[in-house]
């Protein structure tokens, strides 16, 4: 059980990260499957976040009256790394916009029959 | 400390800047100048450090970025294999980029020309950062200002199949980036570190850990994704077909040789030899996968309808062999990979710019360009025989024969699978080639030997065209034969790497 406590970080990371990956996989609609990705991405944020973490520490303040400190490299990687999330994220919804006025839908599996049914409709000519 | 020493951070630097001045420039031609001239001059300073890298004989350039010192600060690191792939990436751009003026008129609406330059030199600058940066997490970084880029540009295609390619390709390639960023995660908490040499260093006495293994097999699954190695390619041949031709020419031949790039490094500079190659079964599961994808791929190949998506599944098979290379745990294979890696990049990028400029030929003029399928090329080598001529000689380097740049590196991939004994993988070099073979002969029977269509008039694509793609169509040939750059400098890069991994 106290494993279980003091590795809680980890459960909740890992927990995320194979939701997120299950709703990518698992849905069809392209906006399921990016909120998905972002879930999945969320996760290694934790995964980065967390260990760096000290207890009762402060910030990276070098001064006699701090003694303990947070690792203050990972939230600088995670700030970008959150940047780079976002700009995914923003792709993502963009393109799908798109894939909306195209096709008329955002359904995976209309959108690959759609496409079939364009494949035929040319060898036709 | 003149300009030659910034050389390392000019390469990057240049094109990065061109990207975000081509947008506020807000005009085709000038943006269509200011990256080509970015790209131009990133190719000159990989030549140049390509020069300086040769004149320290084995030795490493290591650059300080803001001039902190590694492992602190981000440290660019160029050594043989670097500056090659360099060369291959910057050189293509340029090569691609004055081609492209002509072949976007047709494909992309002129009001997105502008951003069209600008994503294009954000992904130059993004595939020149991974190759030349020391830090992992920058790789990481510098591999989603590439990929960022990449999915905008085969968006632009016309067909909206382009869209659905490259929403797959997105979800797909962040699953990748992703990965690998979570195996980053784990060699950081491990080692403390985020310098890849002084990560290789602390990495020795704790290799055997779970998080390294996890690292490993994250970042090898991640990387592999990009790298469309067989089965993780499904985003690649819906991309590559329906982006715009010079996106594709230029991505075949760069994006997914930069992630084998990524994986090389992983593989021999950081977790070592030793961990990969005695304690796991990693070659033997990517000596099947690779087999599967010489075969399976190639295969798939013959009986496209499509050319673009052709020579697509053909890049996958080819990716195979670079794979395979890889697998020997041999100089000589690692050296074989490498020399295909740059044989395979320059052939596929002469491929996909003539099919760009047959694509324009076959257009009538105003009119929306035509999918490059069989039933529309019957007799096309009457019409435009430079531009067949030219994919039948880069098509002979795809099978591998001799005379043409495909031929050394299966020659030098032969003899590393011989040196290790294993005469059925030569067997099965030579059968996968012979599926190669179908699928060229596929097109030169519809070119050559049907008659065209009544009416058909004489029209090439335009010079602007031909002559890039020819440059690279005459490099297939002189690759073939004088071998001393290609292979020297391959050689080198495979014993330093091998060096550094014992």
């Amino acid at each position: 059980m106290s494993e279980l406590i003091e590795h809680f970080s980890y459960i909740v990371t890992i927990f995320l990260m194979v939701t997120g990956l299950y709703v990518v996989m698992a849905r069809g609609n392209l906006i399921k499957k990016l909120v998905g990705l972002s879930v999945f991405q969320t996760s290694v944020y934790l995964l980065y976040i967390a260990p760096g973490k000290l207890i009762g520490g402060t910030a990276p303040i070098l001064a006699p009256q701090y003694g303990a400190y947070s690792n203050p490299l990972p939230h600088v990687l995670i700030l970008t790394a959150i940047v780079v999330g976002v700009a995914t994220l923003a792709l993502g919804l963009a393109l799908a916009v798109r894939i909306r006025e195209a096709y008329g839908s955002i359904e995976e599996d209309e959108i690959i029959t759609l496409d079939h049914r364009g494949d035929d409709l040319r060898n036709q000519e | 400390m003149g300009l030659t020493a910034h050389l390392p951070a000019l390469q990057v630097v240049l094109p990065l800047l061109a990207a975000p001045l081509a947008v506020l420039l807000r005009h085709g031609g000038f943006a269509f100048g200011l990256v080509t001239a970015c790209a131009w001059a990133a190719f000159a300073a990989a030549i140049g450090l390509w020069l300086q890298v040769g004149a320290l004989e084995g030795g490493t350039i290591s650059y300080h970025i803001g001039n902190w010192a590694p492992p602190w600060g981000i440290e660019y690191r160029v050594d043989r294999l670097t500056s090659f792939v360099l060369l291959l990436v910057s050189g293509t751009a340029a090569i691609v980029l004055p081609w492209s003026r002509a072949s976007i008129e047709r494909e992309i609406p002129a009001d997105l020309h502008y951003l069209y330059f600008a994503m294009f030199g954000l992904c130059l600058a993004g595939l020149l950062g991974i190759t030349i940066t020391g830090d992992a997490f920058n790789i990481f970084v510098f591999l989603e200002i590439s990929s960022l880029s990449t999915y905008v540009l085969i968006a632009l295609g016309r067909d909206r199949r382009a869209l659905a390619a490259s929403y797959r390709y997105l979800i797909m390639g962040t699953i990748g980036a992703t990965f690998f960023v979570i195996g980053i995660g784990f060699l950081y908490l491990m080692t403390g570190t985020l310098n890849l040499a002084d990560m290789a260093e602390r990495l020795r006495g704790v290799e055997n850990s779970p998080p390294v293994l996890a690292a490993l097999a994250f970042i090898t699954v991640g990387v592999s994704l990009k790298l469309a190695l067989f089965p993780l390619h499904q985003w690649l041949p819906n991309a590559y077909t329906y982006a715009p031709s010079a996106v594709t020419a230029f991505l075949a031949a760069t994006a997914t040789k930069v992630s084998v790039y990524v994986l090389i490094r992983f593989w021999f500079s950081v977790f070592g030899e030793s961990l990969i190659f005695e304690k796991l079964p990693l070659p033997q599961i990517l000596l099947l996968l690779s087999l599967a994808a010489m075969f399976a791929a190639s295969f798939t190949a013959i009986f496209q309808d499509n050319l673009k998506r052709l020579f697509a599944y053909s890049s996958v098979g080819q990716i195979g062999y670079i794979t395979l290379g890889m697998s020997f745990d041999s100089v000589n294979g690692l050296d074989a990979a490498i020399l295909h890696l740059f044989n395979h990049g320059i052939t596929k990028a002469a491929i996909f710019l003539l099919i760009g400029g047959m694509v324009i030929g076959l257009a009538r003029p105003g009119a929306v360009l035509p999918a490059p399928t069989f039933d529309r090329l019957a007799g096309l080598s009457q019409r435009m025989p430079l531009t067949c001529f030219g994919i039948v000689i880069a098509g002979l380097s795809l099978i591998g024969v001799p005379g043409t740049a495909g031929f050394i590196s299966k020659w030098h991939l032969i003899l590393a699978a011989m040196e290790k004994g294993q005469f059925w993988i030569v067997g099965a070099i030579l059968l996968s080639s012979l599926l190669a073979i179908a699928y060229v002969w596929r097109f030169v029977e519809v070119v050559y030997f049907k008659p065209a269509p009544e009416g058909a008039t004489k029209q090439e694509a335009p010079l602007s065209m031909l002559i890039p793609a020819w440059l690279l169509v005459i490099g297939t040939i002189w690759f073939g034969l004088d071998t001393s750059f290609t292979v020297g400098t391959a050689t080198e890069a495979a014993m330093q790497l091998v060096k550094i991994g014992k």
